[in-house]
């Protein structure tokens, strides 16, 4: 059973960040408002993943598609239809899930690698069709200029809005993590085998993850389109996918708040080492690399281990 | 979306033609890919970068020889040996300590040198387009049935089973490529004959960024070096490798031809979406047998 104590010692964490956060645009300029709502969309697009990838022990390269096509449901939704913007905001995570439930039910039956390759050729696909569909979804140039509500049209409301979805889907995640279904997705990456031999239907538990991942990934690209008003092919290009994949490694992909702190740290290395020198990715990739050589547990992982919080039954 | 109304035969067979000679440039760098994933078990991502290099790298010798045909065959000779150096460091610098980690780690490590070579080369190139002369008997066109096809891509076709030739004579007629194959399926009971497995990787891993080499060096001439055409071939050669089966050179080839010529006689079909035929191609392959068309060697 979850120790009730550590639970609520991450509780109170949690809403002591949240409590910052709220007060932050009262004394931050605008642009590291911007940054702020950048950064938790990048978190809870890196946590979204960490669900299949870190719990799941799933392969899933090609995640930043769900992103984007939740971005441009959202987009295409306000700009090609006069349905209310919030309805619009929900048409995020169904297309998403949608699309997350129609790549998994075709790649679910393999495993590991096969599984991650298959992804990367099906996002690809979609990749391309955004690239190449100008009529429809503007192809390489994408969609500017979104027109929406007037609510989360400026800096700090948009950060509020952000703040307050971003809250809403972690603790939602956080609760999926540390529901029966979660501890059973956890024990199928751990022993497939065996769990499958408890009863459990392994690749029905497989599939609802894949879906509920790539809604949550929905969610965070139709924020990327309050916060930025715009969209592009990039946003699903299999780069990215990959640079996600490096948030939750570096964040600790065993965690649960891990992908958040490495969606950060990354974001932010973007911005600052972005602002002194070109060559950010050139930076990106040795701290990659050392990672991979002497941290391969992640930040928090390794702070876990050192400070010894043994508490297997709570994720932090 | 304007489909294209009355193919000709004569259009046909042109893409055709211009289909395989892209299937050689995906045959060469995809069968490199391929031998590093079946022998070292690395997905070696970075494979794209060694292949930009490998073009970036022909350009600056083809240069520095003065351009014309001398510089550029000099280049295609230097070119890949320079990209097989380069691979020689980092394989017995860093990817020889990492064969033991898992599939993922291996990803994300080659990953980290493609931004790191992504950025090398910025550095080193600038982000300006180069452009590579062909030999001057290798430019222009000459005519199939009143349709222009390009000599260099003649030239190609030629390469490309030249290349699958000398390439199934080094896995099936040389003691190394023999021990390779051994290696790839049991690594234990080949270092237990008391065969140093380690400096077998090496060898391999060098042969097959070479190939990668040679792809970039062999492109250069038919289309602009820049920044970012590793990202593009590296998903195809992937792509490629795991439609034919990991680790198996034929697979390699056959992944190929899918690919090149869904691709060319897309653009016959339907040009706006030319770009979707060969992943749709993929999808359908990898639905009907998961685990790729030929035996894998995994």
């Amino acid at each position: 059973m979850p120790d009730k104590k550590m639970n609520w010692k991450y509780i109170g964490t949690g809403l002591a960040i949240f409590i910052i956060l709220i007060f932050l645009p009262q004394f931050l300029p605008r642009f590291y408002i911007y940054l702020s709502a950048l950064i938790l969309i990048t978190g809870l697009l890196a946590t979204s993943l960490n669900l299949v990838l870190g719990f799941g022990g799933m392969y899933q390269f090609h995640h930043a598609v769900f992103y984007g096509i939740g971005a441009y449901a959202f987009a295409l939704t306000l700009t090609k239809t006069s349905l209310s913007p919030w309805i619009a905001l929900l048409a995020a995570p169904a297309i998403a899930g949608l699309l997350g439930l129609i790549m998994g039910f075709i790649c679910v039956r393999l495993s590991k690698l096969y599984f991650g390759m298959l992804q990367l050729s099906l996002g690809s696909l979609v990749w391309a069709l955004v690239f190449r569909w100008y009529s429809f979804t503007g192809g390489d140039d994408g969609i500017h200029g979104i027109s929406l509500p007037d609510i989360i049209s400026s800096t700090t409301g948009s950060y509020y809005f952000t703040l307050i979805v971003t809250a809403v889907c972690l603790v939602l995640m956080y609760l999926i993590v540390n529901s029966p279904f979660g501890r059973t997705f956890q024990g199928i990456r751990d022993n497939p085998e065996r769990t499958e031999a408890v009863g459990v239907n392994v690749r029905l538990h497989q599939l609802i993850g894949l879906m509920i991942a790539g809604a949550f990934a929905g969610i965070a690209g139709s924020l990327f389109v309050a916060v930025e008003g715009s969209v592009f092919p990039d946003l699903l290009f299999w780069t990215f996918s990959l640079e996600l994949i490096i948030m939750c490694l570096l964040g600790g992909w065993f965690t649960f708040f891990g992908p958040m702190l490495g969606g950060a740290i990354i974001v932010m290395l973007r911005t600052f080492v972005g602002i002194y020198t070109e060559y950010w990715t050139l930076i990106l990739g040795i701290v990659l690399m050392m990672l991979i050589l002497f941290l391969p547990e992640g930040v928090l992982g390794y702070l876990k281990e050192k400070f010894k919080m043994h508490d297997k039954t709570v994720a932090i | 979306m304007e489909f294209a109304s009355n193919i000709t035969i004569a259009a046909l067979f042109q893409q055709i033609l211009v289909g395989l000679s892209r299937t050689t440039i995906l045959f060469i760098v995809a069968s490199g890919l391929s031998l590093v994933l079946g022998v070292l078990r690395i997905p070696n991502v970075a494979h794209g970068s060694l292949y930009m290099i490998g073009a970036f790298l022909a350009y600056t010798i083809a240069t520095l020889f003065g351009g014309g045909s001398s510089g550029f065959w000099i280049a295609l000779f230097l070119a890949p040996i320079g990209v097989a150096i380069i691979s020689f460091i980092i394989e017995r610098g860093l990817f020889c300590h990492l064969y033991e980690r898992e599939h993922l780690m291996l990803l994300l490590f080659t990953f980290a040198f493609t931004l790191v070579f992504g950025d090398l080369v910025k550095l080193v190139w600038g982000s300006d387009y180069r452009s590579l002369a062909a030999p001057v008997f290798l430019q222009g066109s000459f005519s199939i049935f009143d349709l222009p096809f390009p000599r260099y891509n003649l030239f190609l076709l030629i390469i490309g089973p030249m290349v699958a030739f000398g390439l199934w004579f080094l896995t099936n007629k040389t003691k190394i490529g023999k021990i390779a194959r051994a290696a790839a399926v049991d690594r234990e009971m080949v270092g237990a004959v008391g065969i140093n497995v380690s400096w077998v990787f090496a060898a391999v891993f060098v042969i097959g960024c070479f190939l990668a080499g040679l792809g970039g060096a062999l492109v250069a001439p038919t289309q602009n070096i820049t920044q970012g055409m590793d990202h593009s071939i590296i998903i195809e050669a992937f792509l490629i490798v795991i439609i034919g089966g990991l680790g198996n050179i034929w697979g390699a080839l056959l992944g190929a031809l899918i690919f090149g010529l869904t691709d060319s006689i897309g653009i016959l079909v339907w040009p706006q979406f030319a770009i979707v035929f060969p992943y749709i191609a993929v999808v359908t392959v990898l639905i009907l047998c998961p685990k790729g068309l030929l035996k894998s060697t995994w």
